[in-house]
């Protein structure tokens, strides 16, 4: 039943050849065009985090963006001027600034996050379904209302006026904020991006893929079908559920120190509860707990609304401008979100069934 | 004698103004298979909860294989243990039946995150011996073919065969089986029966709570009778068939 190994290589040498010839295409329409992509590939890693701990583990969380938040923040507060200019004695420790490098930022980023996912999953233990939701959603408006108002008596986040002057990254001594001339074509900061995440993307997807087919990921699988089942094969429930939220939230933040970097510039406003959602919808709508769906659901959610928002013209005008754009996006995730869970209830692209299911099968005797 | 693999003594448990089990006693030898019936309500569950750390008994004291047993966690029966299956089927139903037995190699098993996202070597070897291990239970009970099936696909004979296989799987001292015999038909029954005396013949032990008396006769060692919450028989089938409490407790006394 296996494809051979040559057609998988093929097949994978193919997505390669398109993945990194996608930017240079894009390009050619416009710089916007390939901060989409950009920014899908950092929500494809918020998903593939996300799906740790509501595809494997069964834990809906609603405060998933929470994580990507710390990251960002990680990042803003080690690498741009806002420490210096309010706190004389890091002036004083840092007379260069402080600029710590991306790639010393993302470990510490990850682990932070990791154990802010610890934090928020100790407490909640105990709690399953909708009650676990609820207070996920309010783990997560914490972080952000914290981010919003700590700018007071201590300015440590610069409340919502945000950080700005963010350092870019910068790979082998060039930025990524400045373009690069590779001879015969010019490479836009975007696409320079691009290709930085999409190299710790596929380093998500391998990390989620090994997971997935491990010890501990099966636990976590026996966990979300049936938890009294689990405890009784002798598997410690807690410390399981501890590490799918740990787990999950150092993929937000490393998203978020990317995040963070690429955009030069955080604000509590980007990490609203809506943010949250969106996560969750990108995961259900693809397929809980399968990974190609996830990464589908994740980049059709997060591109199709910027896409819309070019195509939206002519509806516009044919309205007298009463549906602008965003209004115009709402109603159409909307809209498309209903339906998929009308026809496809388990997600776009649900996990095969894997295991061949019985010919004659008409559901458990 | 030789060290009993589960010795209860005197277990109590109250709930409110209803005393579920009062000091209820007995001594499983390896290799038996030993059976608990009673009528509904008598305390079976109970006490099964009892032994699978579900309740903390009121009063009362547990040797597993001659060492002192008193779970506080549930998860911590099967790592002692004692491995379970249940009334209502339990299976992890989206998982194949191949991966229902490999979490059952969980307890006994023990690479982490690291070992799984480096592969290392250690994992890796690992990984082959729990599928293995897993491989060979599911031909044990006879579902070998079924392997790649989701669990909730099969048959609900074979359904009880996993959860058998899955237990097996935490190489317990003491397989317990929660009415494995409900809601089959003669020909499943008699293929369990089968299957229970062969896990027998291959030096395990086992509880057996049930219902169906004619399985529990034909298959047990030893029998201990509970009826609200007492024990009311402790012998062979054969001593506790004919004890007139037990005909009493089953049939009622015939008066009105």
């Amino acid at each position: 039943m296996k494809p051979s190994t040559t057609y998988t290589y093929s097949r994978h040498a193919l997505w390669g050849v398109l993945l990194l010839a996608l930017p240079l295409v894009l390009q050619q329409f416009g710089n916007g065009w390939v901060r989409i992509a950009d920014m899908a590939l950092l929500y494809v890693m918020l998903a593939l985090g996300l799906n740790i701990v509501v595809g494997y583990a069964g834990l809906l969380d609603l405060g998933f963006v929470a994580f990507f938040a710390v990251g960002a923040y990680m990042f803003g507060l080690l690498a741009s001027p806002h420490l210096i200019d309010n706190f004389p004695a890091m002036a004083a420790m840092f007379p260069n600034g402080i600029h710590t490098p991306w790639w010393a930022v993302i470990p510490l980023g990850a682990g932070l996050a990791g154990l802010f996912g610890i934090l928020l999953g100790a407490p909640t233990l105990k709690l399953r379904g909708d009650y676990l939701a609820i207070v996920t959603l309010g783990f997560g408006e914490i972080i952000r209302v914290f981010l919003n108002n700590l700018d007071n008596p201590v300015n440590l986040t610069n409340g919502p006026k945000g950080l700005g002057q963010i350092d870019p990254m910068s790979v082998m001594g060039h930025p990524l904020s400045r373009k690069l001339d590779v001879g015969f074509m010019e490479l836009p900061s975007v696409t320079l991006y691009y290709y930085l995440f999409l190299v710790v993307v596929l380093v998500s997807v391998w990390v989620c893929h090994r997971l997935e087919r491990s010890r501990i990921g099966r636990a976590w699988m026996a966990i979300r079908e049936d938890e009294i089942a689990a405890k009784a094969m002798g598997l410690n429930t807690r410390n399981l559920k501890l590490m799918a939220f740990g787990m999950g939230a150092t993929f937000g933040g490393v998203s978020g120190v990317l995040f963070a970097s690429f955009q030069g510039f955080v604000s509590p406003e980007s990490f609203s509860l809506m943010e949250s959602v969106m996560i969750v919808a990108m995961v259900v709508l693809g397929g809980l707990g399968h990974l190609p769906g996830v990464i589908l659901g994740a980049v059709l959610l997060s591109a199709l609304p910027e896409v819309l928002r070019y195509v939206a013209g002519p509806l516009q005008q044919m309205t007298d401008g009463r549906l602008d754009a965003a209004i115009l996006r709402q109603l159409l995730i909307a809209l498309a979100m209903i339906l998929i869970m009308l026809w496809r209830p388990r997600g776009l692209w649900p996990a095969p069934e894997h295991g061949k299911v019985m010919a004659s099968d008409k559901g458990p005797a | 004698m030789s060290t009993p693999v589960l010795n209860v003594q005197g277990i109590s448990k109250r709930f409110g103004g209803l005393q579920a089990l009062s000091e209820v006693g007995m001594r499983i030898e390896a290799g038996q298979v030993y059976g608990l019936i009673g009528p509904n309500g008598a305390g079976k569950t109970t006490f099964f909860n009892v032994i699978t750390g579900l309740y903390v008994p009121d009063s009362g004291r547990f040797e597993l294989a001659g060492r002192a047993y008193q779970p506080t966690a549930v998860h911590q029966v099967a790592q002692a243990g004692i491995a379970r299956t249940f009334q209502n089927i339990r299976l992890f139903a989206d998982m194949t039946a191949l991966e229902n037995v490999m979490v059952g190699r969980h307890v006994r098993t023990g690479s982490g995150l690291w070992g799984a996202i480096f592969r290392t070597a250690a994992f890796v070897a690992e990984e082959k011996a729990i599928e293995q291990r897993a491989m060979a239970l599911l031909d044990y009970v006879g579902i070998a073919g079924l392997a790649d099936y989701k669990a909730r696909t099969l048959s609900y004979g074979d359904q009880r065969r996993l959860e058998i296989a899955r237990a097996l799987a935490t190489e317990p001292l003491l397989v317990a089986l929660d009415e494995p015999a409900a809601g089959m038909n003669a020909t499943e029954k008699v293929q369990l029966r089968e299957l229970i005396d062969r896990i027998r013949n291959d030096g395990r032990t086992i509880l057996l709570i049930e219902h169906d008396v004619k399985l529990v006769m034909g298959l047990c060692d030893a029998v201990t009778v509970l009826d609200h919450g007492k024990q009311i028989a402790q012998g062979t089938p054969a001593q506790v068939q004919t004890d007139p409490k037990v005909i009493e407790a089953y049939l009622g006394t015939g008066g009105h």
